[in-house]
């Protein structure tokens, strides 16, 4: 067997070259005996990541694609450290510079390319790098240890990714560029505007239209001097202006080089059984710089060595994806309106949302998107499909599919690119999903979210696995009885008949009764049996505060960073001189870095440490709102009658009638409500789950909306004359929902399962509807204001604190 | 390598937590329901979110902003996603409670 094997060498140990073998390991595991090269002393990483190591959060050693232990168990030879001085093309020989001599039948050059370095005065100095490999990601994050001014040079998309890592290693960061607006090879100036303003708001400073021409200093970089004659000061000055195709080895060995290696559409040169791949390679006089091209001649490549019939190689239409932290950017195709082309724009300056369409003869050639990225792929498939998008043009500008909606789901998903992104939280193509099915060997959404993350964030896309799983599994998928966690396979309707059958009546209780096969569940299990028991025992039950989200263990929001949001409770919406005052000094007092008006029409104190938490409470002396639980969150309301000329009512004193009555209720999801005085609807009533709309000598109860992440108007419970009533049927509508819905259930979604009608039929009676108002009336009589709790409880307060260490033992 | 006396037992919760300062980290101890004292980093290793505040369920706490799940024995996070914390040796002397920290 080995004897017939085939001796292949791979130069260069990079991503294109071991991209390509990983491919070929696949399709003819034994066809080679296979010996890699590379330069750096590393096994084959990732080196997009090298921006994640720099901006922290990532290691080193985490960013490896393939460890030794990967080569060892292929059997492939692997030389670091080790840099090919020559080839043999007439013996098939390669030599490393340390000696190392192999023979091949097969070679392949994937050598990359090499930072393109500006041949300024002085660049030769201490402190002067590029950014392309480990070892200079090593020295930036030593040189800020020591050092505190840094200049990238090149303000596209490597260097301002090089930029927002040395900011985040806390040096103060210039990024110098020669044209007047960054990435202009990838952004038109609206976008690329947009995105300068988003990273000077991160700290980063901007040196525009400045040629550079010498780098000043002793021994080690001090400034760098420009063309107009003025000067910045640096410690360290990062090149990053572009990168050229490393020809070296290959012109010196014979072999056909313009800007890159010349390949053909098999990726192979002039020279019989050498083939190039990557950033060093040239392809209809391209040499590509991003990852996805190269991939996809890695796979070309690997055909042919495997004697794959299959078709060649014709190109790569490329886009872009920012990956500096909080900035979604994406480009594709020709952005900048070639002759006989027109652009579609679209601007909100508010939500800093930018996108542009370029079309030529009703063909989408090129996409911007600012802010929101999410129809990047799609707009991206679309480009390479090069389909005709005339009467689309609206939908896809303002990202409304349609059209595309309206196509059968399964016809719509099979059309879709392999590399559009299904899972937009976790980046999980449908590709991705589609090789767990038929290779991974999945068969349910659980397995799928288990091996790709797809549908393991906000569940979104859950639908679109669902459809996935039946298109590539068919029969074999599997309908596994999902139960409302991975603890159990029980379903919430059956937990809860089990909980009141058995009358349990403790978290811990049910999950050993239950069999749970998590002995202490997790967090989605846990808060849905705190909420059901609560529901069914109110007057028993004793919360388990550990088995809370953490918004709710913390009776504030957590934010980003860790710091929380207080939201002091305003009744409908109105305050008073003496309110906003107490609230404005507790700001100041704290330090608190930002007041913001919500959604809901209150005053949302950001970034508040922990451990002020029950200070502001106790000074503010306020309830502090429920802004952020699972509860009935705020009244929103309109002026109404007291002093709009068109308010038929008075829908402030029956948004502040709904909040007292309801405050600090538990429900199974966030419970939003609001009061419009008239039709007009100032208060936005019809997207909220219990929405009162006034009208000449009545009120419209609606039901069901929801402004957020699917929006859905509300439907029309039913109308009614007096205020009294309207709280009868909200009391009514409330409770039926919290006894049944599941956890974490939205009402707009559970109207749309359980069907209007059948809520409807619940609520019809009067009878019924006294009783639930009167359980509604027994949970609520329960409640008590947690903030006033742990500002008086030591053992409760202690929790916000940190520990301070007694004594070194 | 420091050892501390950073408290008792009783200073923790079940199934809850506290931080501490040592040097620039933060450090978060979590008293699992069975009793036990662990510490790790206070910083998920995917956005840095704060571990402390986190839901704990056995010996794993869910992260509070994308509900990463972290062993607390290891310090490794649960498939799909993948990472490590730094963990800390805690001892707790069984007679009196008082809690030892090594850093």
């Amino acid at each position: 067997m080995t004897l017939s094997r085939k001796k292949l060498v791979l130069v260069g140990n990079g991503m294109a070259g071991v991209r390509a073998i990983e491919h070929l390991l696949k399709l003819a595991p034994d066809a080679y005996d296979i010996t890699i090269f590379g330069a750096e002393p590393h096994p084959n990483y990732n080196r997009i990541m090298l921006s994640s190591v720099l901006a922290g959060g990532t290691d080193l050693s985490e960013i490896v694609i393939n460890d030794y232990e990967w080569y060892r168990s292929h059997n492939i030879t692997l030389y670091t450290g080790h840099k090919i001085e020559s080839i043999d093309t007439v013996n098939k020989k390669v030599r490393t510079g340390l000696g190392v001599e192999a023979v091949y039948d097969e070679l392949i050059l994937a050598t990359g390319s090499d930072p393109f370095m500006l041949p300024l005065p002085g660049a030769d100095k201490e402190g002067v790098i590029a950014f392309r490999d480990i070892k200079d990601c090593q020295i930036m994050m030593e040189t800020s240890k020591t050092y505190k001014k840094a200049l990238v040079i090149g303000g596209g998309l490597l260097g301002l990714e090089a930029a927002r890592g040395l900011l985040h290693l806390g040096m103060e960061v210039s990024v110098v560029h020669i044209h007047h607006y960054i990435m202009e090879r990838q952004l038109d100036q609206e976008a690329a505007v947009m995105l300068q303003r988003e990273l000077e708001a991160q700290g980063m400073k901007f040196l525009l239209s400045k040629q550079s021409e010498a780098i000043l200093g002793k021994k080690r970089v001090k400034s760098l001097l420009f063309a107009d004659g003025s000067s910045a000061e640096a410690d360290l000055i990062v090149m990053a202006v572009g990168i050229r195709p490393n020809t070296a080895l290959a012109q010196k060995s014979g072999i056909a080089v313009g800007r890159g290696i010349v390949v053909n559409d098999y990726m192979e040169t002039n020279i019989p059984g050498v083939y190039a791949i990557g950033e060093c390679a040239e392809h209809r006089g391209i040499a590509y710089g991003l990852v996805a091209p190269l991939y996809e001649q890695g796979a070309v490549l690997a055909k042919r060595l495997a004697g794959v019939q299959g078709q060649g190689y014709e190109g790569s239409v490329t886009s872009t994806k920012l990956k500096v932290s909080g900035v979604d950017v994406f480009s594709a195709g020709q952005y900048d309106e070639p002759a006989g082309s027109r652009a579609l724009r679209y601007q909100d300056e508010i939500d800093g949302v930018y996108k542009k369409l370029v079309i030529s003869k009703d063909k989408l050639i090129g996409a911007v998107l600012f802010g929101d990225t999410a129809d990047g792929a799609q707009l991206f498939s679309l480009i390479k499909s090069g389909e005709s998008i005339q009467g689309k043009e609206r939908s896809l500008l303002l990202g409304l599919p349609d059209d595309a909606l309206k196509a059968s789901p399964s016809a719509r998903l099979e059309a879709m690119a392999d590399d559009e992104i299904i899972c937009g939280c976790n980046g999980v193509s449908k590709g991705a999903i589609a090789e767990a099915i038929t290779t991974g060997g999945c068969t349910s959404v659980g397995q799928i979210k288990a091996c790709t993350k797809a549908s393991a964030s906000c569940g979104g896309c859950k639908p679109l696995v669902e459809g996935l799983l039946e298109l590539y599994a068919g029969d074999a998928a599997v309908k596994v009885k999902e139960g409302i966690c991975g603890c159990t396979t029980l379903g919430r309707d059956e937990i809860v008949a089990e909980i009141k059958r058995m009358e349990l009546k403790t978290v811990k209780e049910v999950m050993n009764v239950l069999e749970w096969t998590n002995e202490e569940g997790c967090s989605k299990c846990r808060p849905s049996l705190n909420y059901y028991l609560g529901m069914l025992w109110p007057e028993e039950y004793a919360d388990e505060k550990e088995s809370r989200i953490t918004n709710e263990r913390y009776h504030a929001n957590i934010q980003k960073d860790g710091t929380f949001s207080v939201v002091p409770r305003i009744y409908g919406g109105v305050t008073s001189p003496g309110e906003l005052k107490k609230i404005a000094e507790v700001a100041e007092k704290f330090d608190v870095p930002m007041v913001k008006f919500t959604g809901g029409q209150r005053l949302d104190l950001l970034g508040v440490k922990k451990e002020d938490l029950p200070k502001i409470w106790e000074e503010l002396d306020m309830p502090s709102g429920h802004a952020y639980g699972k509860t009935l969150r705020t009244v929103k309301t309109c002026v109404g009658s007291t002093f709009c000329r068109f308010g038929t009512q008075d829908s402030i004193g029956m948004g502040i009638r709904l909040e007292k009555e309801f405050e600090r209720l538990n429900t199974p999801a966030k419970v939003k409500l609001a009061v419009s005085g008239c039709p007009r609807n100032c208060a936005e009533a019809t997207i909220k789950d219990f929405g009162v709309v006034a009208i000449d000598g009545g009120w419209e109860l609606h039901v069901g909306g929801n402004g957020g992440v699917h929006v859905r108007a509300t439907d029309l419970l039913c109308v009614v004359k007096t205020e009294d009533e309207v709280v009868e049927w909200a009391s009514a509508f409330l409770q039926y929902y919290r006894e049944n819905a599941s956890w974490n259930e939205r009402t707009s979604n559970w109207v749309e399962r359980v069907g209007l009608d059948s809520i409807k039929a619940a609520l019809d009676n009067r009878e019924d509807r006294l009783a639930l108002g009167q359980r509604i009336r027994t949970a609520l009589s329960v409640t008590t204001d947690p903030w006033k709790q742990i500002v008086a409880e030591r053992e409760l307060r202690k929790n916000f604190e940190p520990i301070s260490p007694i004594e070194t033992a | 390598m420091t050892k501390m006396h950073i408290g008792n037992v009783a200073d923790i919760d079940r199934k809850g937590s506290r931080t501490l300062k040592v040097n620039d980290m933060e450090i978060a101890l979590f008293r699992l329901s069975d009793g036990e004292v662990l510490a790790v980093e206070n910083k998920c290793p995917h956005k840095g979110g704060t571990l402390s505040e986190g839901m704990v369920c056995g010996s794993k706490v869910h992260c509070p902003l994308h509900d990463w799940r972290i062993d607390l024995h290891t310090g490794k996070v649960e498939d799909p996603d993948t990472g490590c914390v730094p963990t800390f040796e805690v001892e707790v002397d069984p007679a009196t409670g008082a809690v030892y920290l090594t850093v």
